[in-house]
């Protein structure tokens, strides 16, 4: 239960923790490899690898658009965890694969997951699965030991919260937004009240995603939770510059540093406010 | 087949449930509360009632098709006239009730899908009669070929949204429509036109959809003193097919055709049989059979009729089909179009063509039935929305 490790690590020394969505095979998956290294070198303490799929309910039009000009590059589940095994042979930083229902029910839920285990995945994130009908993939990731990482949002019920945190493992996504994914310009308040409700039921990591658009957003989040999720402004300095590999890593670097630097502003005031 | 499905997690045997972020779990649970409560109250079933009776005109007429029965020279063909209905197709029964529990969850603001306008006019209708901000999702390829539809909808004063994104037809609308949803869910209330999405939709549509069998098992009755032997209905997500069937479930001896569309021939893999050809998955809430590649990415249906170009279909559908009550085929867009001239000329009625493509398995079944049997088809709705599409695969000049 390696990513639940390292976000409890990283908390005890009084440290956030940063985790960096991209869509695998976009623009490539040689890319997307590459880009793997500089996040995790850049700071990232996870990675979030998107599996594309063709109907993305939960994501905006940034991940929207990443996902089509994946599959255009015929991206499939077996291909990417190719990748994952090569990656694996040089950086051992944790991965999370983050995908919907139905692509991993057309592969086959046990050997998914026994695929996935294989090339070295920790944990695995599918939006349109919720608790009620977890059950089956659940029983299989337990068994595998990988981690299948559980949401809660601004609308979910103290009921809910409860039950949701009961079967959590390698920490829990709190969506900050009534939304779908997307960079948003400002951080909804809520997510304090919500983060606080969660922490009446459980000591499980939390981290806040959906609508960060940056360093300042990053801090805000990391106030109040363990760990952030950026990943539609990721997706988005890709695209632009995905007609120029020379731009596109050092930028993607250089972000994730200023989303890590600001989020340790935010862990150095906590620590002297300790003191 | 006397079990109460779906069941309590929303399951028609292994298909169904609610795949969906968990951001839309209280507000679907909200809804299943919600419509629980309507469907014990008195008084929601009786304001059902009342505008099924004043506004859509309800009960349809079960109308003999004397000159079609001696055309294909076998069982006695009905028609179930729901293209008689105020809006002029079945939609408009499942949106009164719809907005009758919008109205009284609190909501403020409908949106929802549309692929041949036809849910999208009912909704629209219904939010103009009832004071709501109407929101309608449309793909851009649907807005060209229901041009009628979409400024029908403009004009009862609800929103058009064209949809880009993927197929820009019905399943991109469909996603569009719950993304809308996922953002605005505390003051929004999401109107699906079929039995399809996560449960309780599949459940409630085809409730307010069964007033249409209903209607058939008491006017058959009537008229000829004993039940129909087959049922027709065409599916795309399969509604007023639902309709129609649910009351007969229990009644083996009817036998249930579903017609799906075959669009250019099932080999061409430019179609909409779902049931006939796809495998089983989730999309858009709900597990059931889809039409998807070897990657489990969803593909895109063809059909040169707008409401049945959706590559997904209702979970009951899709049990129905595994425990064999009711059987699935499929005609193709030619074959439609010949069955949209056949009623036309022979009956005076221009169906949708939707319809047309229950009508098409007509000369497929009724040589095999005996003159004395009788076949209920349901007319889903009129073909006046379709002529454009009609005068250009037909060339009328």
């Amino acid at each position: 239960m390696r990513i639940e490790k390292v976000l409890r690590n990283l908390r005890e020394k009084g440290k956030k923790s940063l985790i960096i969505y991209i869509t695998a095979g976009d623009p490539n998956l040689k890319i997307t490899e590459e880009l793997v290294y500089s996040i995790a070198e850049a700071g990232a303490d996870v990675v979030e690898l998107g599996i594309p799929f063709s109907d993305p309910l939960a994501d905006g039009p940034t991940i929207q658009q990443a996902s089509y000009r994946a599959l255009k590059g015929k991206v499939t589940i077996s291909k990417i965890l190719s990748t994952i095994e090569k990656i694996r042979k040089k950086s051992s930083v944790p991965i999370a694969l983050m995908t919907y229902y139905n692509p991993i029910f057309c592969y086959g839920l046990d050997r998914f997951v026994a695929d996935s285990k294989a090339v070295g995945v920790d944990g695995l994130i599918v939006p349109d699965l919720p608790l009620e009908e977890s059950k089956e993939l659940r029983g299989i990731t337990e068994r595998f030991g990988i981690e299948l990482i559980s949401f809660i949002a601004p609308t979910s019920t103290p009921q809910r919260i409860a039950a949701i945190a009961q079967s959590a493992r390698g920490f829990i996504y709190c969506v900050s937004v009534t939304g779908v994914t997307g960079v948003r310009k400002n951080f909804s308040p809520k997510i304090v009240e919500m983060i606080e409700k969660i922490r009446l039921y459980t000591d499980m990591p939390l981290a806040i995603g959906f609508g960060i658009s940056g360093p300042e957003q990053a801090k805000e989040a990391t106030k109040y939770a363990d760990a952030v999720i950026v990943g539609s402004a990721v997706v988005k300095l890709i695209e632009n510059s995905r007609k120029d590999l020379s731009v596109m890593l050092p930028q993607i670097s250089n972000f994730v540093k200023s989303l890590k630097e600001a989020i340790r502003t935010e862990e150095r005031r906590k620590n002297k406010n300790k003191i | 087949m006397n079990k109460i499905l779906p069941d309590k997690r929303g399951y028609f045997g292994e298909f169904g449930g609610k795949y969906v972020p968990e951001t839309l779990m209280s507000a679907i649970s909200e809804l299943e509360i919600a419509y629980q409560k309507a469907k014990e109250s008195v008084n929601f079933q009786r304001d059902l009632q009342y505008y099924f009776k004043n506004y859509i005109g309800r009960p349809s007429i079960l109308y003999y098709a004397k000159r079609l029965t001696e055309k294909l020279g076998g069982a006695k063909i009905y028609l179930k006239r729901e293209d008689l209905n105020h809006t002029g197709a079945h939609k408009i029964n499942n949106a009164i009730g719809q907005v009758l529990l919008a109205q009284q969850m609190g909501k403020k603001r409908i949106i929802a899908e549309t692929g041949a306008g036809q849910h999208g006019v009912a909704v629209a209708t219904v939010s103009a009669l009832f004071g709501f901000s109407c929101v309608i999702y449309m793909g851009e390829v649907d807005i060209k070929r229901q041009a009628l539809n979409v400024f029908r909808i403009k004009l009862l004063g609800a929103e058009v949204i064209p949809v880009k994104s993927g197929s820009r037809t019905l399943k991109d609308a469909v996603s569009e429509a719950i993304r809308d949803w996922v953002s605005n869910v505390e003051d929004t209330y999401y109107m699906i036109g079929s039995v399809v999405g996560p449960h309780p939709y599949p459940m409630m549509v085809r409730d307010f959809q069964s007033v249409i069998g209903q209607e058939v098992k008491e006017q058959i009755i009537a008229k000829e003193g004993r039940l129909p032997d087959y049922l027709v209905a065409c599916v795309g997500g399969g509604s007023n097919a639902m309709g129609l069937f649910y009351p007969f479930c229990g009644e083996n001896k009817v036998k249930m055709y579903g017609v799906e569309a075959a669009g250019h021939g099932l080999a061409s893999q430019e179609h909409a049989a779902t049931l006939g050809n796809g495998k089983v998955g989730v999309l858009h809430g709900t597990k059931s059979f889809v039409l998807q590649d070897e990657d489990g990415q969803i593909k895109e249906a063809y059909t040169i009729s707008a409401g049945l170009d959706y590559p997904g279909v209702g979970p009951e559908h899709a049990y129905l089909k595994k425990t064999g009550r009711a059987t699935y085929v499929s005609v193709t867009d030619n074959e439609a179009l010949e069955a949209f001239q056949l009623l036309s000329r022979t009956e005076g009625i221009i169906p949708a063509l939707e319809s047309a493509h229950a009508l098409a398995y007509l000369p497929k079944l009724i040589p095999k039935t005996k003159k004395e049997e009788v076949v209920v088809v349901c007319l889903s709705g009129r073909g006046d929305k379709d002529t454009e599409v009609a005068i250009d695969k037909l060339g009328v000049e």
